[in-house]
């Protein structure tokens, strides 16, 4: 499924801290469509990208932050992370950080250009047309702000999921409209966020899809949590889960089977 | 019409808003009633981005030389016969046109839409002097007798329905038939032309905002739907002017670049209905126009926006679409902002016109999901510029302590790996296991503001830090 | 003492971090305003004169004004006399002292009463001559001053508007390099209206509605060929 390549690039899988402490399978699926795009992938010891101090207005935290993250992975070919969010905090935001400093500049730049979300790496760099898994069901995808804004992606998670044996895409009314996560925004702002989800959540169901995807853990979790707080029985994962053929984990926010039965549809 | 700020209290202001059904119906027609004729006009026209950025480095420019191009236009249009007045601050512009009017002997005025006359507070201090403000724009005339602000800066009564307007001419206009049917807005829009007509004819002084200033020529223009302005600044004694200093811009060209953009953002028109380019009072041959027109132009603030990141924000033209495209505008509205501009522009504005210790609130209320930029006309970053608020609020102590504990906490354990790891691996060990059963919480402490709203999902278990060493030796 | 407009000049200067004598600023700035360059002009502008003509009544009618093409002048005060009577209006008109509207053959139409003046209101139909047309948008261009008064384009109920096919342009930018010919540099009349379709508001409910407080109708009576 890979091109052929003479020799296997190395990516440094930054995971980002959602999916390392939440939902690690995200994190195994990456391994698997990255290795079968023919790379060799590293988890360098890391926290986080700094985005929510950036966004908090901490400016010294958020260097402090891309300095650690540049210097754990600078030497990978590719830096890839499962989420937009986190890599568009990379490629658009580091080099704000680094205004007027040519000893780091050119260096921070350099770091930049190799990073990259999960999804579109697999389709534009990687040259990955089709995956290598079923999925017994109708699927609706949702495209989280920074990915979609920041970074281009929309047509390569579709494509990709046209490639996924038994799956079908419904789309959402709105698919392009923020879910009101926006990270501490959430929590800040619970009565706006909410109002915001809760239209989300209209249209979701509104897809007739049995299960939600999208491609970073916070908005999901955060629709998750709506939908689910509604009662609704629609199952939610994160897209690499679906494109690597990860079915044993539970749905976000279901038990494992052996408790409690998490699926109904 | 107020000036009155509530934005220190966005978050009550919010929870209102959310509650209020009539608003909220109302809200809904925001997004679809805007967002598709803005990309279909967008659409149309192959060459709009290309003149979003057109527009963008026309005012970029015009920022980078706007003491210059302000001389000119003061230059040009004294010669046309015109007055040009300066003032620092809004009470200053108060007094300037309250002093045009009682020179005048004006007893009403009639007005176009300005949002400067808003942030001013112009028609309470006209009215407090004896004179009368006449709104003139269908939507500013509904707030005026409401005697509410704007809740958007091109349709001011967004927040209303129709039977809430039925009900304000049936108070207002006393002197006509009780009987009348007034269930269409047809027949509203007929009662409100009928009323304001006389208004137009009887009026001594018009005043009108500006939606651009042209160097070139001293001429002042306005951009309208209705002729409401157009009426405003032709059939009275006066034309004044009420503009700020970012207004301007150098040349007929230029301008002619920056309306291609501002009604397609707007509203999705290819032109609004009415442009009005108005030099000078009535000439000695004309047989129409106002003896007197004055230009009263107004910093409040703005000239300090010049020196930073803010600048960027004085190419804003007004159109609209920022507000009309962010989800939380549309959750909540205009009058939530608490002050005139409303939406992510005036979430940049605002606290830069009435400072970051009482605008705090709106840069943060914000997913940052980006739409607006996205589809503004000439490309100001509103997120980053919120954001370089939100840097202002950090550096100066004013974020809620709960807030800057929470995330003092989190930056020192994410600089110190070593300890990062252990910890989350500890924590989320603990939350597996009390959530492993129904798979996610319904309530969790420290969480009150997810959890109200939404459940939270349990985490699988172990870390993928600490799985992966376990399978592998890290490097 | 200092006044109010050394001040907010001080501030601007000093914000800008110049003291608005340095030449290569002023030389930009007078360059700009000299040269008056025209930016992105949309391709649909740029089209020959029949294609211009095509494209200015598409756009006329996509404004929600009505137009009709006459082969030649002397055909307005019959298709006046045809508009106000196909809407069961008094044969009455409002006209200023533009001689190409004084020039028509108004003995054609003797029961047509012809008004000379900038009006007041009361009358039903205004009739103005357009300096221009602009095809791009739709757009007719009104210079005030006797010969067209600026009031016949906003008090009538209806207001008609005779432009000459070979005053259409693509684009705003024509127009404006015709009037500089005609004012010369940096002069304009005391008011241009651009003016695309009829007066409208949507401020109750977001109803698109016509006629809010300027013209009802908008007629473009366009004569003869490019």
């Amino acid at each position: 499924m890979a091109p052929n390549e003479q020799r296997p690039v190395s990516v440094g899988l930054f995971v980002t801290c959602l999916v390392d402490t939440q939902r690690p399978s995200v994190g195994f699926a990456a391994v698997r469509l990255l290795e079968a795009a023919g790379c060799t992938v590293s988890v360098p010891r890391q926290t986080c990208c700094g985005q929510p101090a950036f966004n908090s207005g901490d400016r010294t935290t958020t260097r402090a932050l891309a300095e650690q993250m540049i210097a754990a992975f600078e030497t990978f070919d590719y830096v890839v992370a499962p989420s937009g969010s986190c890599a568009g905090m990379i490629r658009t935001h580091y080099p704000e950080l680094f205004v007027g400093e040519p000893d780091w500049m050119p260096r921070v730049e350099r770091f930049c250009a190799k990073v990259h979300e999960l999804v579109s790496f697999l389709a534009d760099v990687r040259g990955v047309t089709h995956v290598t898994a079923a999925y017994d069901g109708t699927v609706t995808y949702h495209d989280s702000c920074s990915g979609l804004r920041e970074l281009g992606i929309q047509a390569q998670p579709r494509r990709l999921l046209a490639s996924v044996e038994g799956l079908t895409v419904a789309e959402m009314p709105d698919s392009d409209v923020c879910c009101g996560f926006g990270g501490t925004f959430c929590v800040k702002y619970p009565d706006v966020s909410n109002a915001i989800v809760e239209k989300k959540a209209a249209n979701i169901l509104a897809s007739g899809a049995d299960t939600l995807l999208a491609g970073d853990l916070g908005c999901l979790m955060n629709m998750a949590g709506k939908l689910q707080r509604e009662g609704r029985t629609i199952r939610v994962r994160h897209v690499a889960e679906v494109l690597a053929g990860i079915g044993d984990t539970p749905p976000i926010g279901q038990p494992k089977p052996q408790s409690v039965e998490g699926r109904k549809s | 019409m107020s000036v009155h700020i509530t934005s220190p209290q966005f978050k009550q202001n919010a929870r209102e808003a959310l509650a209020d059904q009539p608003l909220q119906k109302a809200l809904a027609k925001v997004g679809p009633g805007f967002i598709g004729k803005r990309a279909a006009a967008a659409e149309k026209l192959p060459e709009f981005e290309a003149l979003r950025d057109s527009a963008r480095d026309i005012k970029n420019h015009t920022l980078a030389h706007l003491d210059l191009y302000m001389e000119r236009f003061e230059e040009k249009a004294r010669a046309a016969g015109g007055h040009v007045h300066f003032a620092v601050d809004a009470a200053e512009a108060r007094n300037i046109i309250l002093g045009i009017c009682r020179d005048l002997g004006a007893k009403t005025v009639t007005k176009g839409k300005s949002m400067i006359s808003e942030e001013i507070g112009l028609n309470d201090h006209l009215e407090a002097n004896g004179i009368q403000p006449v709104e003139t724009d269908l939507g500013e005339y509904l707030i005026q007798i409401r005697g509410e602000g704007p809740s958007h800066i091109i349709a001011p009564a967004i927040h209303l329905n129709k039977e809430q307007v039925e009900a304000d001419f049936r108070r207002v206009h006393a002197d006509l038939p009780p009987e009348r049917n007034l269930s269409e807005p047809t027949a509203l829009l007929a009662e409100a032309r009928g009323k304001l007509r006389e208004k137009f004819l009887a009026a001594d002084v018009g005043i009108t905002g500006a939606n651009f200033l042209v160097a070139e020529t001293g001429t002042s223009i306005i951009v309208t739907n209705e002729g409401n302005g157009d009426l405003t600044q032709t059939l009275p004694k006066a034309h004044i002017v009420l503009a700020s200093i970012e207004k301007l811009v150098p040349t007929l060209e230029d301008v002619s670049q920056l309306l291609r953009v501002l009604a397609r953002s707007a509203t999705g028109q290819e032109m609004s209905v009415y442009t009005t380019f108005s030099t000078g009072p009535r000439r000695a041959e004309d047989p129409d126009g106002p003896g007197d027109y004055h230009v009263v132009i107004l910093d409040n603030g703005r000239s300090g926006m010049l020196a930073g990141q803010l600048r960027e924000m004085l190419r804003c033209i007004r159109c609209g679409a920022c507000m009309n495209h962010c989800p939380v505008y549309h959750a909540v509205g205009g009058h939530a902002y608490g002050w005139v501009y409303p939406g992510p522009m005036g979430s940049v504005l605002t606290p830069s016109l009435i400072g970051v210790e009482k605008g705090r609130n709106l840069p943060n209320a914000s997913t940052f999901c980006g739409r607006c930029e996205e589809v503004c006309p000439v490309r100001i970053p509103l997120p980053k510029l919120m954001r370089h608020w939100r840097e202002k609020e950090f550096e100066r102590h004013l974020m809620p302590a709960t807030q800057r504990t929470g995330l003092a906490v989190w930056s020192f354990l994410a600089r110190r790996g070593w300890l990062y790891r252990p910890m989350t691996r500890m924590a989320m060990a603990m939350l597996a296991l009390v959530g492993k059963s129904k798979g996610r919480f319904s309530k969790l402490p420290l969480a009150g503001g997810w959890t109200q709203y939404r459940d939270f999902p349990a985490p699988e278990g172990d870390t993928f830090q600490a799985q992966w060493a376990a399978r592998k030796n890290v490097r | 003492m200092t006044s109010s407009r050394d001040v907010l000049f001080a501030s601007i200067r000093t914000a800008l971090g110049v003291s608005g004598a340095e030449a290569p600023r002023r030389q930009a700035v007078a360059d700009r305003i000299s040269g008056h360059p025209r930016g992105v002009i949309p391709a649909r502008a740029e089209l020959p004169p029949a294609g211009q003509i095509a494209l200015f009544k598409e756009m006329v009618e996509a404004a929600a004004a009505t137009l009709v093409h006459l082969p030649d002048a002397s055909a307005v005060p019959a298709a006046i006399a045809a508009y106000l009577r196909a809407r069961n209006l008094p044969l009455s008109i409002l006209r200023g002292a533009d001689a190409r509207l004084a020039n028509l053959p108004w003995q054609s139409e003797p029961a047509l009463d012809v008004w000379i003046g900038p009006s007041d209101g009361r009358q039903l139909a205004g009739l103005s001559h357009a300096f221009g047309g602009i095809a791009e948008s739709g757009t007719v261009v009104m210079l005030s001053g006797p010969d067209n008064p600026s009031t016949l384009n906003l008090l009538p109920d209806h207001h008609l508007v005779v432009v000459n096919a070979a005053d259409v342009t693509g684009t705003y930018e024509e127009v404006w390099d015709r009037i500089r010919t005609l004012y010369g540099p940096g002069t304009l009349p005391r008011t241009v209206n651009w003016i695309t379709g009829p007066s409208r508001s949507a401020d109750i409910e977001q109803t698109l509605l016509l006629g809010a407080h300027g013209p009802r109708s908008l007629h473009v009576l366009l004569v003869g060929d490019a």
